[in-house]
């Protein structure tokens, strides 16, 4: 670690804002997902004049610098692959205006998804993006991964609820882009800033939108002895054109961790649920639930309970919420897929998966946004076993290249990030790719900020680099 | 156009074809922008043939204008250069519907209309209601940016948009996105393409998320004697637990300028009588659902409308409730129809803001003026002189300067998406001078390094 660079650092932040010996650095080599890459330094900006001076030292030292809300990424999105500052946004965690009127907030990066809502829930206005990890992650990390969450169905992603963002380009200049009011004239930069990874500029302030609660939510389990009647409901419910809040499948093997874990009354003897919100006016809710409820007996639930009141509601969504963390209690690592397949390839997909297990001799949990066709397939192995890995990953390419054959998207809301860039070119051409690196270069000229990340390394590509792997469960997913 | 421009423009039919390629002068009229003829017309029938064009245009370095129907093709400012002009309807193909997947993938000179038949046949729709509705391409729509009464419950393009594929300025097929209803593979360039006038590529295929027809919709009409009690009401609706689709508040000249034979003639509808009355202002809600929830929204729009001092209510059902959509959708073709000179000001603010902005717009007309404001924080404010005389050019200018300073104020975006040619150069249509254009230009280096797409027509002179 050059010293200068400390020195700097030190200088412009206190020293106890600055990070080095290597069993600090250790913490921050993880986030959510198996990969792992050490930052030379990491740092706790404070105010947006750091972040611009964290970014002139990057430039004088002609050293990396990578963004980081709480590390709960699932790509390796927020890891410095290339080494150099890690600059840790919980210090920026102030909500700085809430407009409750206009439906407005305005925030540092650091503030914590759930702390926005729970702050203005009193209004009877929420967040509406809401990603498994929201007691943990950041929106700044949500504006960078334009994170989903199972609520997204209904209310949509990050993007749709982004209109202004301050930030730091690598260049060093601060800039806003876009507007609170509506239909801010021009290219809409917001839509290409949320979801860029990180790797276009570093996040000072964020205006987003605020959505009304609904005025009713009904929470529906329908519980299945097949999974082909399972997603075969999730088909239905699509093609008849009824868009749940949610919809989200857990599988067996899945519902049997989390019920351990959670006691939320999971029938632990099932082949896989579907956990329903349908929310909105009074009226139209009942309706609806009734509508669903009917879909799902026609194709054989065993079962369909609806959550008497909002404490077995939050008691089934918590189920659903810490799965991942549950299902770390069963195998020392899992490896977490984000494929997305048209919502009527489901049932074809799920038997491709359930094959590829058996094929493999891994045993894979579903838990996933079913009703937007965004998979999660979670294949359990034992990182400490070289070969596994290799077959691990050999079995989630399969799957991978089943959702890419459907019709689908290697990533529906966990990022590309340094663990699917060697997929991209699956998805597009190096046209597509050159064009998109344009981009990128425009605004990160010199590559210091978030390197190789998205794209593939031009001459590399293809190649699958084998990495020590964290222990399951270690993040809030 | 330049002997230049003919010259390098008369080795077109090489590159696709004699029966595609036009430079007869009456069908270039047709293309004129700003009063600014191209030198040829080229009609390409494939994204293959796009790429050729603009790859011979980049060789020539010919400023080439992409459109569909042209029916939004004065938005803008008049382009410093014309040479080809790209018609894109050939390209008019439904390429793929998933109705079970409510995914569609069409080309984009593909007609609004074609697109709303296909869909409906499921029992689905785009919420592209956009206005010149019976003639726009999608990829018109798209490019140009214009919104729809439904933003109010389905957003803007923005929101269901799910990838595209455009050729760059080098002449290169590209593509962002997916078919996915949702995917974050790589950066959403298409987004980019939502409103940049044809600046940064040749749209040429576009992938929607589609969505279910409702089982039922009514429209609701309250009128009122003065804007206050309008917006009474307006505020009790934003603050109920009530989601309807459309949610507009249009002036007491409306009702005039939609009784017009002309107006009947773009929304081909007529309007029912007793919908909208002369001098009052009038709130237009549309809600769907079932039928206990159709009752409900009635129950309480009426008991709102009363609270409010509504002069009349009127629940419209079927026909009359589409024509009173369509008339709403059309609003923009119908104002700018109602005068020689229409001048159509967009102002976007918070909508806690939106009855200042529309009182500081009333304050500052010097001229004839009628308006149309979605509650969400747009209003649409056409200001309809007379003639085209000297003094209504002064006129008008003074009036959207008032706006534009008063909008500034209020923190809202002003931008004038429609005035005569004539016109054009003196106003503002791009409201002042943005903090972030150096960004915008920074992306459209990248797209169209070589300034042949529509130059001159973005903000800031890109």
């Amino acid at each position: 670690m050059d010293s200068r660079l400390l020195q700097d650092l030190k200088k412009l932040l206190g020293s106890e804002a600055v990070l080095h010996e290597p069993e600090d650095l250790m913490l921050y080599e993880y986030d959510g997902s198996v990969e792992v890459a050490r930052p030379n330094c990491v740092v706790f900006p404070r105010t947006k004049e750091h972040i611009v001076g964290l970014v002139e030292i990057a430039n004088r030292h002609k050293t990396p610098i990578v963004g980081r809300g709480a590390g709960t990424g699932l790509s390796g999105g927020a890891l410095a692959r290339r080494g150099g500052i890690l600059a840790i946004f919980s210090k920026m965690n102030r909500i700085l205006e809430v407009d409750v009127e206009n439906q407005r907030a305005i925030v540092q990066p650091g503030v914590v998804n759930a702390d926005l809502s729970a702050a203005v829930a009193h209004t009877g206005l929420h967040f509406a993006p809401d990603p498994s990890s929201q007691k943990a992650c950041t929106i700044g990390g949500n504006v960078s991964e334009n994170s989903g969450g199972p609520h997204t169905l209904a209310y949509g992603v990050t993007t749709n609820h982004v209109l202004e963002l301050e930030m730091v380009l690598p260049t060093g200049e601060l800039i806003r882009i876009g507007s609170s009011a509506l239909d801010s004239p021009g290219y809409d930069l917001p839509g290409l800033f949320v979801g860029s990874e990180g790797t276009l500029g570093l996040l000072t302030e964020i205006t987003v939108k605020l959505t009304r609660l609904p005025e009713s939510v009904k929470t529906l389990l329908a519980i299945f002895d097949t999974l082909d009647d399972t997603t075969e409901t999730v088909v239905d419910i699509t093609a008849r054109g009824i868009t749940p809040a949610a919809c989200e499948m857990l599988d067996g093997y899945t519902l049997r961790a989390v019920e351990a874990y959670v006691h939320a009354g999971f029938p632990i003897d099932s082949a896989a649920v579907l956990l329903i919100d349908v929310d909105g006016v009074r009226e139209g809710v009942e309706s609806q639930a009734e509508e669903v409820a009917e879909i799902c007996r026609a194709h054989h639930a065993r079962e369909v309970r609806v959550a008497k009141d909002s404490r077995e509601r939050d008691l089934l969504w918590k189920g659903r919420k810490n799965a991942f963390g549950a299902v770390g209690r069963l195998s020392t690592t899992y490896y977490v897929q984000d494929g997305v397949i048209p919502r009527t390839k489901l049932p074809a997909t799920l038997r491709r998966i359930t094959e590829i297990s058996e094929r493999y001799g891994f045993p894979i949990g579903n838990i996933f946004h079913a009703g937007d066709g965004n998979l999660h397939p979670l294949i359990l192995f034992d990182a400490r076993d070289e070969r596994q890995l290799k077959r691990v990953i050999a079995a989630a390419d399969e799957i991978i290249q089943f959702c890419i054959e459907m019709g689908g998207s290697i990533t529906g809301e966990h990022g590309v990030g340094m663990e699917k860039d060697r997929l991209m070119p699956l998805l597009f051409s190096e046209a597509d790719l050159d064009l998109m690196r344009g981009v990128r270069d425009a605004f990160n000229p010199t590559g210091l900020l978030n390197p190789e990340k998205i794209f593939p390394n031009k001459k590399g590509c293809g190649e699958i680099h084998i990495r020590p792997l964290p222990v399951a469960g270690v993040s809030v997913t | 156009m330049t002997t230049a421009s003919k010259t390098a423009t008369s080795r077109l039919p090489d590159v696709i074809g004699a029966e595609h390629v036009s430079s007869n002068a009456t069908d270039l009229s047709a293309y004129a922008i700003d009063q600014k003829l191209p030198s040829v017309i080229v009609r390409p029938g494939s994204t293959e043939e796009v790429v050729e064009i603009v790859k011979y245009a980049a060789t020539e370095k010919l400023a080439l204008i992409a459109s569909g129907a042209r029916t939004k093709i004065g938005i803008g400012s008049p382009p410093a250069r014309y040479d080809i002009a790209l018609d894109m309807t050939r390209l008019n193909r439904i390429i793929a519907y998933d109705p079970g997947d409510l995914t569609l993938s069409v080309e984009a000179g593909v007609p609004l209309q074609k697109v709303a038949a296909a869909l409906a046949v499921h029992r689905q729709f785009l919420p592209l209601a956009a206005p010149f509705f019976d003639r726009a391409t999608v990829g018109g729509t798209i490019a140009s940016g214009v919104d729809t009464p439904l933003r109010q419950f389905y957003g803007t393009a923005r929101d269901y948009v799910l990838g595209m594929e455009f050729v760059s300025g080098e002449g290169v097929r590209s593509k962002s996105g997916g078919n996915v209803v949702k995917n974050v593979t790589g950066y959403d360039l298409h987004k980019l393409m939502i409103g940049s006038l044809g600046t940064l590529g040749v749209i040429t295929r576009l992938n929607f998320k589609t969505f279910p027809m409702p089982a039922a919709s009514r429209g609701f009409v309250a009128t009122f004697e003065t804007l206050d009690r309008a917006f009474k009401m307006r505020n009790c609706v934003a603050q109920s637990p009530l989601t309807p689709m459309t949610f507009d508040l249009l002036s007491p000249r409306v009702a005039d300028i939609f009784s017009s034979q002309r107006a009947g003639q773009l929304t081909s509808s007529t309007m029912p009588a007793g919908v909208f009355s002369s001098g009052q202002w009038a709130l237009a809600i549309g809600y769907s659902g079932k039928d206990n929830v159709l009752l409900r929204y009635e129950a309480e729009l009426r008991r709102m409308a009363a609270e409010s001092s509504a002069a009349a209510v009127i629940v419209l059902e079927d026909r009359d409730r589409a024509a009173a959509f369509a008339f709403k959708r059309e609003f923009i073709p119908i104002a700018l129809e109602s005068s020689p000179a229409a001048t159509i000001v967009k102002i976007s603010v918070l909508s806690a803001r939106l009855k200042d902005a529309l009182s500081g717009a009333i304050k500052a007309a010097q001229l004839p003026w009628a308006a149309m404001a979605r509650s969400l924080g747009v209003i649409f404010f056409a200001l309809l002189p007379p003639d085209l005389s000297q003094a209504s050019h002064r006129q008008l200018a003074s009036t959207t300067d008032q706006i534009l300073a008063a909008g500034g104020l209020l923190g809202a975006n002003v931008t004038i998406p429609w005035c005569p040619s004539e016109w054009k150069s003196a106003l503002k249509i791009w409201g002042p001078e943005r903090h972030d254009l150096a960004q915008m230009q920074k992306v459209k280096k990248v797209f169209d390094p070589l300034c042949i797409f529509s130059p001159g027509r973005f903000m800031g002179g890109i």
